[in-house]
């Protein structure tokens, strides 16, 4: 890693550097976009297909929980985009607080995470041998987490989903394969980039980062705004199906 | 090159309030999403979950990724990228839409489900 940003000699300029770099973060990014595309173009196919069951597994997940994680990434997505700025303008102790602050969030997402995670497994949704949509319907002592007034809501949709969709079991992990796989490969995404954060916060602690040369800062705050992004889709594709029924 | 008319325009900075509008805009659209979720409007839910979602993605490249005050160079491969999304989105949705399967039973496939119970069912 160049560290001074000194100019390299296919470069006329900082500034043509600085704007190659970006351009390659963007085209791996645009390689992303593909890789997420295409699983979210699978979850569009299954959900035509198995609405039913779709709308059922959505329903059971926590609308409160999904929605604070959606606040608090988009908040950390507005703290790196403040650490950029304060490295683009040279605020040299702002940077790691800024950095940190980002840091923070990622890890109150990861345990907002942790808490759906499992409960999905305590309530035997995660995809496999033990997997069974009518668990807390029929075992309401062993979901001790849910109300009686959950347990008897989803008793109705259950029962709604079950008349419309025979094969209901099968086809609500259809939806939870998609849950996990989505949302893991979100999460696997945004521990590289805490990991890439903790780096980001050594090296401002060092006072690295200057005005004249802050690519660094700006390439990894490209990487935690896509991962945002996708958030943004994977939140109304995963937690708002069919609500209002 | 050096004649090119590449003026050395330095780097755009955008000022922290840009980035307290743009924060503000996204969790005022955040609400509306979920609150769009309870309103029953057949067909049309998913369709104005995914155009917020889209606004709110645009937001994100265009202000925070400081994608508006890119190289065109930039835009291009953003845009080249959408492009290449909505070809494997059409492309492979319009396969599904118009597909007849082997029975000569047409996609959706839901039909299919009584014929083909799992072992659990």
């Amino acid at each position: 890693m160049h560290r001074t940003g000194a100019l390299f000699g296919q470069f006329e300029t900082l500034e043509q550097q600085k704007d190659t770099a970006s351009l390659g973060m963007w085209i791996f990014l645009v390689t992303e976009v593909m890789f997420f595309g295409g699983i979210m173009l699978a979850y569009t196919i299954n959900r035509h297909t198995y609405f039913h069951a779709f709308a059922m597994g959505s329903k059971t997940l926590s609308l409160t929980l999904g929605g604070t994680n959606t606040v608090v990434l988009l908040a950390s997505s507005f703290t790196m985009a403040m650490g950029v700025w304060s490295a683009q303008v040279g605020k040299k102790k702002l940077l790691p607080v800024f950095l940190t602050l980002t840091i923070v969030l990622g890890f109150v997402f990861f345990g907002i995470k942790y808490v759906e995670y499992a409960q999905k497994f305590h309530h035997h949704l995660v995809p496999g041998r033990n997997f069974d949509i009518t668990y807390c319907v029929n075992n309401p002592t062993r979901c001790e987490d849910m109300s009686a007034e959950e347990i008897k809501a989803e008793r109705v949709e259950l029962e709604e989903a079950q008349a419309a969709d025979p094969d209901l079991n099968a086809h609500a992990q259809l939806y939870y394969s998609a849950y996990f796989g989505m949302t893991g490969l979100h999460a696997l995404h945004m521990i590289i980039g805490a990991g890439l954060l903790f780096w980001l916060l050594g090296q401002s602690l060092k006072g690295r980062f200057s005005p004249e040369w802050n690519t660094p800062v700006d390439l990894v705050g490209l990487y935690w705004h896509f991962v945002d992004i996708v958030w943004i889709y994977l939140f109304p594709l995963l937690y708002l199906i069919d609500r209002h029924n | 090159m050096a004649d090119h008319e590449h003026a050395e325009h330095t780097e755009h900075i955008v000022p922290p309030r840009t980035y307290m509008i743009i924060i503000f805009s996204l969790l005022c659209l955040t609400a509306a999403t979920v609150a769009a979720a309870y309103v029953n409007l057949g067909p049309l839910n998913i369709v104005v979950a995914l155009v917020i979602a889209t606004m709110k993605a645009t937001l994100v490249v265009l202000f925070f990724m400081h994608a508006k005050y890119s190289p065109k160079r930039t835009k291009l491969v953003i845009m080249a990228g959408i492009f290449w999304l909505a070809i494997l989105l059409f492309m492979t949705l319009s396969d599904y839409a118009s597909r007849v399967d082997y029975r000569g039973i047409r996609y959706p496939m839901t039909q299919n489900i009584a014929l083909v119970p799992s072992p659990r069912a």
